[in-house]
């Protein structure tokens, strides 16, 4: 029986993940994956030269896409100008929690996509298509905020993608959709876009469902006849002001960091997390995949033996 | 040199022939398809005789893939269930209405179809040239990531299909990526028509985009006959998608009506 973690090489650099305001975030929500919250100082602001450096030299490796995610980029005063930089060169998405979004900055966003020969999307988090389902989860007065976010965009044709955790069972999937997708039209998106995203089993979600995880790695077995280009770990890099990471999930883990440039993270990664499982049971739940995998039997990882 | 490219036939046979009556017309040297030969529409057996009369070179989509080795679905690459559930409904339809000699003769296709015209090197493909059903849209193909797959492949014009969009990058230099369109079903753009592409390859390398017009009624009262899902007959009709619309990119969403 293979007891080990498979180990997965980078193979081109697909997408850049940039941390622009590190674990900085104005609300507090209860699964949050890399504990971001308004006193959270486990990563920084990262500067604009910092940002176009990394814009750069993935655009010289030749990036497919780039993603501004934090915390809650809106709360870096120069990410305009830096999804301006990025939409030069590449589709540009920011993940934001939608409450930042006033008229002015909607605006603005709209311009951008206009102009720009690029994709520009904007997805904005909700947990609930009701303000006490959503409110639960990411705090009092969000649904309102986030709600009007969207709107705004979508008045403006830049269609939002309402990105939402799945905290549901399955058989309440479809009338979980339904909801959302009635809620976005009554509010003014006429188009509601929607994108379910699994619960990751890292930061505060470990307290949510605290005894409900196994201890578990992705093993080569698993990878055997499995299509690696599903995992982001094989095409994804994520640069934040303290240096550069495997993928967006695991930046609490020191064992993910791989250097402190974009150069220096060239290096395979093992799959030792039960994060990389969810990887693994779903896909690289950021592009475009052909729905859940099916893998062989989750091992257990070797540390827990 | 000229060549005609075609995309996607998605069993659309009326297109199809009058697309091969306009390519009859010109003074063409070879013509080719991309790949997706079923799929959407009614009647997919109609498509083989056209396609070998016409002296057609094909190769293989995600659907032909599927079909000829008996895959549970078309691997389109989807993730929204109301997608899926259209995907299912045009590929159950369409692997129950192949015939195993066209099932097989679709599992003889190559992948891909590399030429080399006047020191020009073209590669041919579904997708991408490392997937065969990677998208590659207009507004999420960023010039240096098609420098990057141009480079990884070895070529100077890389022709794709897959998307259903039609669009051509000159990246300078006579290096070219061209997403050919589809013949299959329209464009999105709320006109029935539907596209292939002309090659002129001689110093330079041209690209033009040819529209067809067709009897896109007769074809709509053929996926009637068949029971074919009323969205599809829809966007035969107006030109508007009413499904696939999840994987679309913002910028090509939001041009279209839904």
């Amino acid at each position: 029986m293979v007891t080990s973690a498979a180990a997965v090489e980078l193979r081109h650099l697909d997408n850049l993940w940039l941390q622009v305001t590190g674990t900085h975030c104005n609300i507090d929500c209860r699964h949050c994956f890399n504990n971001s919250g308004p006193r959270a100082t486990t990563f920084g602001h990262m500067t604009f030269e910092a940002v176009t450096e990394a814009i750069a030299a993935a655009a010289a490796r030749g990036v497919r896409d780039i993603y501004f995610t934090g915390g809650e980029p809106f709360l870096h005063a120069q990410l305009l100008d830096m999804i301006a930089c990025a939409l030069a060169v590449a589709p540009t998405t920011v993940l934001t929690n939608g409450t930042l979004i006033s008229d002015r900055i909607a605006d603005a966003l709209a311009s951008l996509a206009t102009a720009a020969r690029y994709s520009l999307e904007v997805r904005v988090s909700l947990d609930g298509y009701t303000e006490e389902m959503n409110d639960a989860i990411r705090g009092p007065g969000v649904f309102r905020l986030a709600l009007a976010g969207a709107v705004r965009l979508a008045r403006r044709n830049l269609l939002p993608l309402v990105t939402v955790v799945r905290t549901w069972d399955d058989a309440s999937e479809l009338a979980t959709l339904a909801g959302f997708a009635r809620v976005l039209k009554e509010a003014g998106c006429d188009r509601p876009r929607i994108k379910v995203l699994p619960a990751l089993p890292l930061g505060r979600e470990l307290t949510r469902i605290a005894g409900l995880q196994r201890d578990e790695c992705v093993t080569t077995a698993m990878l055997d006849g499995f299509d690696r280009d599903l995992l982001m770990c094989s095409h994804s890099r994520l640069v934040t002001d303290r240096g550069v990471w495997v993928c967006p999930l695991l930046v609490e883990q020191p064992d993910a960091q791989l250097g402190a440039t974009l150069d220096e993270a060239r290096s395979s990664y093992e799959l030792r997390h039960q994060a990389c499982v969810t990887c693994y049971r779903y896909g690289t739940f950021c592009g475009n995949v052909s729905g859940q995998i099916e893998g062989p039997d989750l091992a257990v990882a070797p540390e827990a033996r | 040199m000229r060549l005609a490219l075609m995309g996607g036939i998605y069993s659309n046979s009326r297109a199809l022939e009058t697309a091969l009556s306009d390519i009859a017309r010109r003074q063409i040297d070879g013509t080719f398809c991309l790949g997706d030969l079923g799929a959407f529409g009614p009647y997919p057996d109609r498509v083989f005789p056209l396609l070998q009369q016409g002296g057609v070179l094909c190769l293989q989509g995600n659907y032909d893939n599927s079909l000829a080795g008996g895959l549970a679905d078309c691997q389109c690459g989807y993730t929204d269930p109301r997608d899926n559930h259209f995907a299912r409904l045009s590929y159950d339809y369409t692997f129950r209405q192949t015939s195993p000699a066209h099932k097989a003769w679709l599992g003889t296709l190559p992948m891909s179809r590399r030429l080399e015209v006047n020191g020009t090197r073209l590669l041919l493909c579904h997708g991408s040239p490392r997937k065969i059903n990677e998208f590659l849209w207009e507004s999420t193909s960023p010039d240096a990531f098609l420098a990057y797959l141009l480079d990884e492949a070895g070529v100077d014009v890389l022709c794709v299909t897959h998307t259903g969009i039609k669009w051509h990058r000159d990246l300078g230099g006579g290096r070219h990526v061209v997403n050919v369109g589809v013949l299959g079903r329209p464009e999105n753009d709320g006109t029935p028509r539907v596209w292939y592409a002309l090659l002129t390859i001689g110093d330079t390398v041209g690209v033009e985009f040819i529209p067809v017009q067709y009897d896109h009624e007769a074809l709509a009262a053929d996926m009637h006959a068949e029971r074919l899902p009323g969205e599809f007959i829809e966007t035969i009709r107006s030109g508007w998608w009413t499904t696939c619309l999840e994987v679309l990119p913002q910028k090509e969403r939001a041009r279209g009506r839904f």
